[in-house]
Parts: structure tokens; C-alpha cells; sequence
């Protein structure tokens, strides 16, 4: 996989590539069925997607399954596109995110040899308040510092 | 699924920091600043059974990591988790780009199952 980021502004917008040995109908399944797309990207949707829609999913990450996303799916080009808007890191309760900027998601398939090239881009960051971005980190060092913790009850044995 | 060299660099970059908090006791204090805020070396030594000598000798491993920094408040010394990262957009990327990494290694096993 690589990470590419776009030269006009190095901080708003990331891309990411895979090739996945699946079909292009195969992995368009486990992005459009918000069931499989749930799976992979670790939320609970009930609603089906439908270019958009306003869809909820439980997180189902541990630690996180108190919250829900909310994703607007913009478009759904079979097998080609698929996008969506959302407040990453939208990890407060408390906090009403609806009025801060969200970020675009685009999720591109192309088919490649043995398999399908798979491109997604976030872009949106810079306008996401620095506060937010502040307490992402913070969730992310409190996150470390559990998993130092598990490490160490694992290797104590207790 | 990083790429063997940028793998290399981001653990370079990040051996002091996996180093300073490697240790159960500076782990401790970056629990405690980070659930009650700036503390002074005695409030950090209470609670902990080792000295302040040797506590400050964690907090400056902790310092030279770039985890924590002192500030001086009027007559005392307060110990706080570094603000600088948190800012750093470039670094909030970093963890979007994880985030990112982790689920389409997860898409990765399902469609290629």
C-alpha cells in the first residue's frame, strides 16, 4: 500500500492503494452492502446505502461501541465509485459535530492484473478545527497507553 | 502495509517514544498528566513508590522523547504533556492514514477470502 499526498496542500488530503486478488464485482460487494462494508470498517449499519443517504452505524471498534457514525453517501457508480462525507474522529458523546466541516472520502476501483486496484482518497482535513484534531491525538496516545497496558498484563501472565 | 522504507523511517521516528514509554512507571505519569493536567514533581512522586530523584530522571526521559516539557507557574515547576504534536497537522494524518491502513487490511482478508 502506498500514501500519496496532494502537493498543493500536504495536509488536507490523504490517498491510499491496494491491490486486492478479488474481482472488481467482488470487492464493490464489500464496499456498497452496508452489512460487509460494516465488517471491514468496523460499524453496525442497519440502513441499506443509496446515493444520498444518511446512514448510522454502530461502532463496533472496542473501546468505541458507546458511539455511532453517520455517513452521507454521495455516490455509487457500480464498480467504479463510491463516496461518502463524515466527521472523522467523531469520537466525543457529548459533542455535536454537525456543525464542523466533514471530510469526502472517495473510494475508486479500477481492474488490475489478477484483481482490482483499489484507490481511496480523504480529503478535507485543513478545514477540520484544531481542537479536534488535538483530542484525535489524544484518543490515539490514551489508545497506546491501554494497549502498553494489555501487552504488559499479557507478559505478566496475570 | 506500509512500503519496507517508510515503515523503517516511522519506527525510527517513533523508537525514542515507543522507548520512553516503555517503562511502567513513566507510563504511569503519561496517565496521570494526561487525566489530571500539569503536575509538580511532588504531586507526580506521591502516589509512586520510588523517589523524586529518580522520578525526575523518568521525566527527563520522558522530556528528551518529546512526550512531556516543564513550565514554570509563578514558583513552581509544572510537568505537562507536550501540546507541539498535537497540533501538528502532518501528524493527525499519520493517523488517519493508520486508520486507513488497518481497514483495508481488513477489507483485504474478506474480499480475498
Amino acid at each position: 500500500m502506498t500514501t500519496t499526498t496532494n502537493p498543493a496542500s500536504e495536509t488536507d488530503r490523504i490517498e491510499k492503494r491496494i491491490t486486492l486478488r478479488a474481482a472488481p464485482s467482488r470487492v464493490w460487494q464489500a464496499i456498497s452492502s452496508s452489512r460487509e462494508f460494516g465488517t471491514w470498517f468496523e460499524a453496525e449499519f442497519r440502513e441499506e446505502f443509496a446515493p444520498g443517504a444518511t446512514v448510522h452505524g454502530r461502532i463496533t471498534h472496542k473501546g468505541f461501541e458507546h458511539l455511532t457514525m453517520e455517513l452521507q453517501i454521495e455516490r455509487m457508480e457500480p464498480e467504479r465509485l463510491f463516496s461518502f462525507r463524515w466527521h472523522p474522529f467523531a469520537i466525543e458523546p457529548d459533542v455535536d459535530y454537525s456543525a464542523e466541516s466533514t471530510t469526502l472520502v472517495e473510494i475508486r476501483l479500477e481492474p488490475a492484473q489478477g484483481g482490482t486496484e483499489l484507490i481511496v482518497s480523504e480529503s478535507g482535513f485543513d478545514r477540520i478545527p484544531a481542537s479536534r484534531r488535538a483530542k484525535a491525538f489524544e484518543m490515539n496516545a490514551k489508545g497506546w497507553a491501554e494497549q502498553l497496558r494489555n501487552i504488559e498484563r499479557h507478559v505478566a501472565g496475570a | 502495509m506500509l512500503q519496507g522504507r517508510s515503515v523503517a523511517a516511522s519506527l525510527r521516528k517513533g523508537a525514542p517514544v515507543f522507548a520512553a514509554l516503555g517503562d511502567e512507571t513513566r507510563l504511569r505519569i503519561v496517565a496521570r498528566l494526561s487525566s489530571d493536567g500539569p503536575l509538580s514533581i511532588a504531586r507526580i512522586t506521591d502516589g509512586e513508590a520510588v523517589t523524586r530523584q529518580a522520578i525526575t530522571k523518568h521525566l527527563n526521559v520522558l522530556s528528551s522523547a518529546g512526550l512531556v516539557h516543564g513550565v514554570r507557574r509563578g514558583r513552581e515547576r509544572l510537568w505537562e504533556l507536550k501540546p507541539a504534536p498535537l497540533d501538528d497537522a502532518r501528524r493527525y494524518l499519520d493517523l488517519v492514514s493508520a486508520r486507513w491502513d488497518r481497514a483495508l487490511a481488513r477489507l483485504k482478508v474478506l474480499v480475498e477470502d
